[in-house]
């Protein structure tokens, strides 16, 4: 039986096979057929690690929805009952809490990996938006998710991010209205949320196939950056990719396990284990770690409108970065200049983060609007122009023949040729 | 390229790739299923429903041959004060007409009182004989609905589908008119 090169002896995979050839199919998507370009970095282990925290999301959601009940009087306490009552129900409930974070540090390492190896370049530019879009369903998902335990956190999160909306002109006070279900956060709210909170994993999901499926017909950018030339430059995926998938696998369930079994609220507030109460707002508000730049560049500016608009360009720029992006050179390892202001940017999210952790108060207003202005002119003006006037390394010409400059010095190299 | 020619030399090293084949696998299994107990586990009955795993009845309002409902566990308990004819029917059955022999004397502890799981054991519905006006089979107890099985008087199966008999929940007399179930 062979199908595509395809082989099984096993008599059942061959039944199945020949009316639905799924086993080939796997097979030249993730198994031996598949060719990955041979010199992939431990970077690119954060796109199958940001799956693997996906289906973790939600194997425990949907165990949780079996607990938890979505209504202003009983939520807070259906939390409670599911982290006191309910078999393993602190487990589960702490695996998904901080798998949350887990996902989104998975996809910051994924989205930045590809910012410095360019991997947003011809011909992987759908690819970057689809993961994009990605990034901002699983925002808006977890920030439901945060609401459901209808803690003090909860509701004023969900207050001050629906208030968002209210800052649209003229239409502004109805639509909220329309978000809430009333004229305040109150249940109809709550069931709302719920509902989406559990949807839209699955299109998120469902986008992943589609991201999958981009990233497979051009195949993964590498460190080097230099497209595939042929079969010297590449090896399986399996076993080559699956095994080392698996080991930093092992290595993120560790540091997962140690924020669930050591430090389960250490992400969180405190607040939150104070039930939601409409009369009362918490002294200091701050979304979770992974919002946290966004909050900054929205209390940057000093304008209601304003900084909805700047919150949401800082996401819809990432957008047009593989046009912003002037130079043909992908990987940042070739190009000297573009690499010291992505460090640069890396630095600038990560001051934006620090101050939309603190009270907006003295200096991190100015921390923050320095900061905010930076992150801007670092996709508008300085990725353009470095673009432009830098002058970039001697790229290799291809993957085999860099491997075998450094690793074999003298050997390979007749035979790569130029 | 060294890891294709390990790749060729397969079969001489065959033995210690087997073993980290197989040491993988079973590591991936083991924890795999730790992983998975949480997540069944979850479905049994949690602590708060466990809490209210009994449940006290006061007898003194029930007269002679009147019967109540009560819920324990979530469950209909039956609780019927026999009169003297029904004790002397229950007691003198010929166990041999029996589908699920058992004495009378094994189901209650005091001859007045009997106390029964109110669940059909064929299919989990609630007979009927609870009530005046309720059928109560051919052998005086309880009458089932849903598939016509009997019950006699000391709730025994005597026709129709169900397997065995209504089963009696554990009880203990706390006074002479106070019983905590379970």
């Amino acid at each position: 039986m062979q199908h595509n090169g395809f082989k099984s002896s096993n008599r059942i995979v061959q039944w199945i096979e020949y009316r639905l050839p799924i086993f080939s199919f796997l097979d030249q998507q993730v198994g031996t057929q598949y060719q990955a370009p041979k010199n992939l970095n431990y970077l690119w282990n954060f796109g199958s690690l940001a799956g693997i925290a996906l289906i973790i999301q939600i194997v425990t959601g949907i165990v949780l929805a079996m607990h938890y009940v979505p209504h202003g009087d009983m939520a807070f306490d259906s939390v409670e009952r599911i982290m006191r009552d309910v078999n393993y129900g602190w487990l589960i409930r702490y695996i998904h809490a901080n798998g949350a974070s887990m996902f989104f540090a998975a996809v910051y390492i994924h989205i930045f990996r590809g910012l410095y190896y360019g991997s947003y370049k011809f011909p992987r530019e759908l690819l970057w938006m689809l993961g994009l879009v990605i990034f901002v369903l699983m925002m808006a998902t977890a920030f439901m998710g945060y609401v459901l335990p209808w803690g003090q956190m909860s509701y004023w999160a969900a207050t001050v991010i629906t208030n968002l909306f209210s800052a649209i002109p003229w239409a502004g006070q109805s639509l909220t209205e329309w978000l809430w279900g009333g004229f305040v956060v109150g249940t109809p709210t709550l069931t709302r949320f719920y509902s989406l909170h559990y949807l839209i994993p699955f299109v998120i999901a469902g986008l992943v196939i589609l991201h999958i499926w981009a990233l497979h017909v051009h195949k993964s950018n590498n460190p080097l950056g230099v497209e595939v030339k042929g079969p010297k430059d590449t090896i399986a995926f399996h076993p080559y990719y699956t095994i080392k998938d698996l080991f930093s696998l092992g290595i993120f369930l560790a540091i997962f396990g140690f924020w669930v079994f050591y430090f389960p609220n250490y992400l969180g507030h405190p607040d939150n284990y104070i039930p939601a109460n409409p009369l009362q707002t918490p002294p200091h508000i701050v979304p979770e770690w992974y919002l946290l730049p966004f909050y900054a560049i929205l209390r940057a500016i000093p304008s209601k409108l304003g900084g909805v608009i700047a919150m949401g360009a800082s996401l819809a720029i990432l957008f047009l970065v593989p046009w912003l992006d002037t130079s043909r050179i992908r990987s940042g390892t070739f190009r000297p200049i573009f690499k010291q202001f992505y460090w640069l940017l890396v630095a600038d999210v990560l001051v934006l983060g620090y101050v939309g952790s603190q009270p907006p108060e003295g200096i991190f207003i100015h921390l923050g609007r320095i900061a905010t202005a930076y992150y801007f002119v670092h996709f508008l003006l300085i990725l353009p122009i470095v673009g432009w006037l830098e002058r970039p390394k001697p790229i290799p010409s291809s993957i085999s023949e860099s491997e075998a400059g450094t690793t074999q010095e003298a050997s390979g190299r007749s035979e790569t040729g130029t | 390229m060294t890891t294709l020619a390990a790749d060729k030399n397969h079969t001489s090293n065959g033995s210690r790739r087997d073993f980290l084949y197989v040491a993988t696998g079973t590591a991936a299994t083991v924890g795999s299923a730790l992983a998975v107990w949480p997540l069944i586990d979850q479905m049994n009955p949690s602590e708060d429903v466990l809490a209210l795993a009994s449940t006290e009845i006061d007898l003194t309002s029930i007269a002679i041959g009147q019967a109540i409902t009560i819920v324990w566990r979530g469950k209909p308990v039956f609780v019927r004060r026999r009169t003297s004819e029904e004790i002397a029917l229950a007691a003198h059955t010929d166990l041999e007409e029996l589908p699920d022999p058992q004495l009378d004397s094994e189901r209650v502890q005091r001859a007045e009182w009997l106390v029964l799981v109110g669940i059909c054991t064929h299919l989990g519905c609630i007979p009927l004989g609870q009530k005046g006006t309720h059928p109560r089979g051919e052998w005086g107890g309880w009458f089932c609905p849903c598939h016509g099985s009997h019950y006699d008087t000391s709730g025994r199966v005597r026709k129709g589908p169900a397997p065995q008999n209504l089963s009696v929940p554990p009880y203990k007399f706390i006074t002479d008119t106070t019983i905590r179930i379970g």
